[in-house]
């Protein structure tokens, strides 16, 4: 299928090329067609979908003024709540939750006349990096169906590489959208903390989720940051508009920077796969070609993101997913005893294997006698990463190294060994206890035909120059147009 | 008992809710006695993916109590998740501070026995979120009402600083003045605004040794008298035990106990308090509250003169007995109307008498604040003037007040209209005493007399004056022509 990206599409309506009702129902064929295999879903909306395309192109007929998204399918993982559906962080103790309130995403989403045709599958309550820990069903990877998707955001990968929508939401707290959309050979946006607001995203570590695009090309980031960006008051930590104004991210996308400067932690990459590393530093000779130089960046204290970040994140989750106790919402056990049993067994039946090993790893860490030990000695690691990454940044425009170790892997390879998933995320971690942006795109293949993403990073709040590096690579490849044949 | 001496040590938790117009995180309202669960969103519900936003407002009310309890107000402070599990707490954390408070080391006055003044250290006080109401119903079911989740309490902690149980009243009663008169909270007790936690042990001092008893704290007490009994029957109690087993503090854990109101006992509530494990953490979703200079500042200039100085004032200045300026001083809009109707030209001490004797029972009938029975300070000032100059009685000054607040109507014109006008024309009241002195020869004759008879006769022929003049003579002019015409 060839199919238009986001931003194509969106002037197509606009100009009455095409109507959102037809790319709509196009979306749904090619849903009924493939989603059995892919299973990127935990729940659509056809008819709905189309209703609101048929309302839209009325306008659009009328000449009344629409929003930058008028017409265009998306999709949202299924963290993040709306009014209509269930949001079910793929878990089956919100199996059939229906929230009240729409997250501030979502009304931007609307508020851009943008078309939500379903939620999408991921692990649970963002938990994992390949998918596998959903509570309600297996995405595969469209490049290799036998494969994962990357995780936690591998339904709204798998979906946009499938070409099931033109552009999606995910979640990243430790490499969620940065990983899948490597896995799966899209594009995949984490923001800077604070720049999107996080009300109505159903938390898991809260001081490092942000919600970002996953996208056909580079300029559909752009398009969807213009969307989802900005300050909320309903989200305390989001930053506001004069610290950090929001710019139109489109407005100089094709700009290239000039006299940029890439840093480079070579003895930090060396643990990629060798094909994984040779796309990188093929990538790195591309921008060398446009004018590039590289520096050679001292980041000491990177080894040590991974333990920081399982001891902030699983805290942190230990604390928001208490919430979840068969009381107020969400699976309720069948016949408890007294109100201990709700919570116990509610609780045991409701959450996943690695949900619950994250609860426990999070309640030790901050359990007295045990705080400064282990969370209180993260919060300090996190800080002498944020320290590393402001040295590095003093030297260079952006700092470029692979999203992950591997290309997709093989589902079921490494479910029964903890250790070496979360290892799937060493090269994304570090950008989420810094709090800074970064950004998967696609740049190359492995033997397998399996894609590979180029991560850049860069300082918070940067994403306007981050949009732009990624920009001249984009323009100068093809990877981003090479779609999987299913 | 007799050879035991001891010593009681009280230190109180006080939870005061807050009189801000929305909830601590979110925007519900408040409201007392509302339909269960009608003042509620996701925040306050806890639902997936709801986020708080500090309510400036609380924090402000905060930061004034603690500047009237003479804390520091630290620069720099946080929110922390303080964690345990209860139905009632919909997101089973409590949304609290930990070690950074909003204000700590200060203390409050209170009165003590031999007229001198105590200091009780506060040790801290810091805001956080209330929780619901589990409300037991028949069944097998318990129900939850979160219209109450998300209120906006105060806790202030005091050092162990109270030694008698009636001292602890006393403290309780002056902070819930004082949060009145900063308006920061309504403090009714009835609707549950102010509710106590003491701690309580005894120092006994048996044959010259020491002895510690172990700490109970006496969970949610929520009117004065269940905080002074409850004090008092935990002193008798915890010495019945340890003269019954010598439990100390090293042996026995703090413990907590329930007051029963019916039975006036307290009832263990849980026997060793394990050292719970709330697992506190900085609340990620909530950014550190830093109080800048000019912001403190901004708060400082809405302190307003405290109930405790202002009654010293009242002895002082105004020559008030301790009653009165405790009467007057009690409600800052009270005290508020006395200064300006004495400021008004109201001799001070007859204001006093108009407002306590009349005003506030008048007040307190109607349910309504003392502004709002009608008169205003200047019109009660004028009142006290025509009492003070003998214009009329001190009695017709409390009949006019009543029928100034029945009518609407001006103090003078109500004194004309209902003949309270004393007769003070020497000419007009001359005529009189010459009628009564000739129509009364044997008492006439007695006060001229002088000795023992004299005053005796000289009260009956005033009386027989006033009598003529249906009460309205001025007792002083008439006394003195009565003098004069004997003499
Ligand atoms: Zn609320």
């Amino acid at each position: 299928m060839n199919q238009l990206s986001a931003k194509q599409l969106r002037d197509k309506i606009a100009t009455r090329q095409t109507s959102s009702v037809e790319a709509t129902k196009a979306v749904f064929a090619r849903i009924a067609k493939i989603e059995p295999t892919i299973g990127a879903f935990i729940s659509t909306f056809e008819e709905q979908a189309i209703a609101r395309a048929a309302e839209i192109d009325k306008r659009i007929a009328a000449g009344e003024k629409v929003g930058q998204l008028a017409g265009v399918p998306v999709a949202v993982k299924d963290v993040m709540c709306t009014t209509f559906g269930t949001t079910t962080c793929a878990s089956k103790i919100l199996a059939n939750f229906h929230a009240p309130y729409n997250a501030t995403v979502v009304e931007k989403l609307l508020a851009a006349d943008a078309i939500i045709i379903g939620k999408t599958n991921c692990d649970e309550f963002a938990m994992g990096s390949s998918t596998e820990n959903s509570g309600l069903k297996q995405t595969v990877n469209p490049w290799d169906t036998k494969r994962v998707p990357g995780g936690s955001s591998g339904g709204s990968t798998a979906a946009v590489a499938a070409g099931l929508c033109y552009a999606a939401l995910g979640s990243d707290t430790g490499g969620s959208i940065r990983q899948p959309a490597s896995l799966c050979g899209v594009v995949g946006l984490k923001p800077t903390y604070g720049r999107v607001s996080r009300y109505g995203l159903v938390a898991y570590g809260s001081s490092l989720d942000q919600i970002g695009p996953i996208t056909q090309t580079v300029e559909d980031c752009a398009l969807m940051l213009n969307v989802i960006a900005g300050h909320d008051p309903a989200d305390s930590t989001s930053v506001d508009e004069k610290t950090s104004p929001v710019t139109d991210y489109l407005a100089k996308l094709n700009e290239s920077v000039k006299g940029l400067k890439i840093g480079i932690a070579s003895s930090f990459n060396a643990g990629a796969d060798e094909q994984v590393r040779k796309a990188i530093d093929e990538a790195i000779q591309t921008y060398k070609k446009l004018g590039g130089t590289i520096v050679e960046i001292d980041m000491p204290h990177l080894d040590y993101a991974i333990a920081a970040y399982y001891m902030v994140a699983t805290a942190e989750a230990s604390s928001n997913l208490a919430r979840y106790d068969g009381v107020h919402y969400g699976h309720r056990t069948k016949n408890p005893n007294d109100y201990i049993e709700v919570y116990t067994k509610s609780r045991a039946e409701g959450f996943g294997k690695e949900v619950k090993r994250r609860i426990m790893l999070g309640t030790y860490a901050l359990s007295s006698g045990y705080y400064d030990a282990y969370y209180l000695k993260a919060l300090k690691v996190r800080n002498l990463i944020r320290g590393d990454f402001v040295r590095a940044f003093e030297k260079c425009d952006c700092i470029m190294m692979p999203v992950a170790p591997t290309t997709a892997f093989k589902i079921g390879e490494k479910v029964d060994d903890p250790l070496k998933m979360y290892l799937s995320d060493i090269y994304t971690i570090a950008a989420n206890l810094a709090g800074i942006p970064g950004i998967s795109i696609p740049c190359g293949f492995d033997d397998k035909q399996l894609p590979i993403g180029l991560q850049i990073l860069s300082p918070a709040f940067s994403e306007e120059k981050l949009l732009r590096i990624a920009q001249m690579y984009e323009k100068q490849t093809d990877w981003h147009k090479k779609r999987p044949l299913i | 008992m007799s050879n035991v001496d001891y010593k009681v040590l009280v230190g109180l938790e006080i939870h005061v809710q807050l009189y801000t117009r929305t909830k601590m995180f979110c925007g519900c309202e408040l409201a007392f006695g509302a339909e269960p669960n009608s003042r509620v969103c996701p925040v306050c519900l806890g639902m997936p993916g709801s986020l708080p936003v500090m309510n400036k407002q609380a924090v402000e009310f905060s930061i004034l109590a603690g500047l009237a309890l003479n804390c520091q107000i630290p620069s720099f402070t946080k929110w922390d998740r303080k964690g345990y599990y209860y139905p009632d707490l919909p997101k089973n954390y409590q949304i609290s501070q930990y070690d950074l408070p909003l204000a700590l080391n200060g203390y409050i006055e209170i009165p003590a026995k031999d007229g001198s003044f105590k200091k009780i250290r506060i040790k801290r006080a810091h805001l956080e979120e209330d929780a619901g109401k589990n409300l037991h119903t028949a069944g097998n079911f318990s129900q939850v009402d979160l219209n109450r989740a998300g209120t906006p309490l105060l806790e202030i902690v005091t050092e162990p600083d109270m030694n008698t149980a009636a001292e602890v009243r006393t403290l309780a009663e002056e902070l819930q003045r004082i949060v009145r008169y900063l308006g920061v909270s309504e403090a009714d007790m009835q609707k549950g605004h102010m509710r106590f936690e003491p701690n309580v042990n005894l120092i006994i001092n048996r044959a010259g040794q020491e002895f510690k008893t172990p700490i109970v704290e006496v969970k949610n007490l929520n009117s004065f008298k269940a905080l002074e009994n409850s004090i008092n029957y935990e002193i008798g109690r915890q010495l019945d035990r340890f003269l019954e087993t010598g439990e100390t503090m090293e042996m026995g854990n703090k413990s907590t106990r329930g007051w029963d109101d019916a039975k006036e006992v307290t009832v263990l509530q849980r026997e060793k308090e394990e050292a719970h494990d709330y697992r506190y953490f900085p609340d990620p979703d909530l950014v550190p509250v830093r109080v800048n200079e000019q912001w403190l500042n901004e708060i400082k200039s809405r302190l307003c003169e405290l109930p405790f100085s202002r009654r010293m004032r009242y002895t002082k200045e105004y020559s008030l007995n301790d009653y009165d300026a405790g009467v007057l001083t009690n409600d800052r809009q009270v005290a508020d109307f006395f200064e300006a109707t004495v400021q008004a030209g109201g001799e001070p001490k007859r204001v006093c008498n108009l407002l306590t004797q009349v005003g506030l029972k008048l007040a307190n009938a109607r349910g309504c604040a003392i502004t709002e029975l009608g008169p205003k300070p200047a019109d009660i000032a004028q009142l006290a003037k025509m009492a003070q100059t003998g214009e009329i009685s001190a009695t017709a000054a409390n009949t006019i007040l009543e029928e100034m607040v029945k009518t609407g109507k001006a103090p003078r014109e109500l004194a004309e209209q209902l003949n309270l006008i004393q007769k003070s024309d020497a000419g007009e009241l001359e005529g009189i005493v010459d009628e009564v002195l000739k129509s009364n020869p044997q008492a006439a004759a007695d006060f001229k007399e002088g000795g023992k008879k004299s005053g005796k006769a000289k009260g009956f022929l005033l009386g027989q004056v006033m009598q003529k003049t249906k009460g309205r003579a001025n007792p002083k002019v008439a006394s003195e022509i009565l003098d004069k015409k004997l003499a």
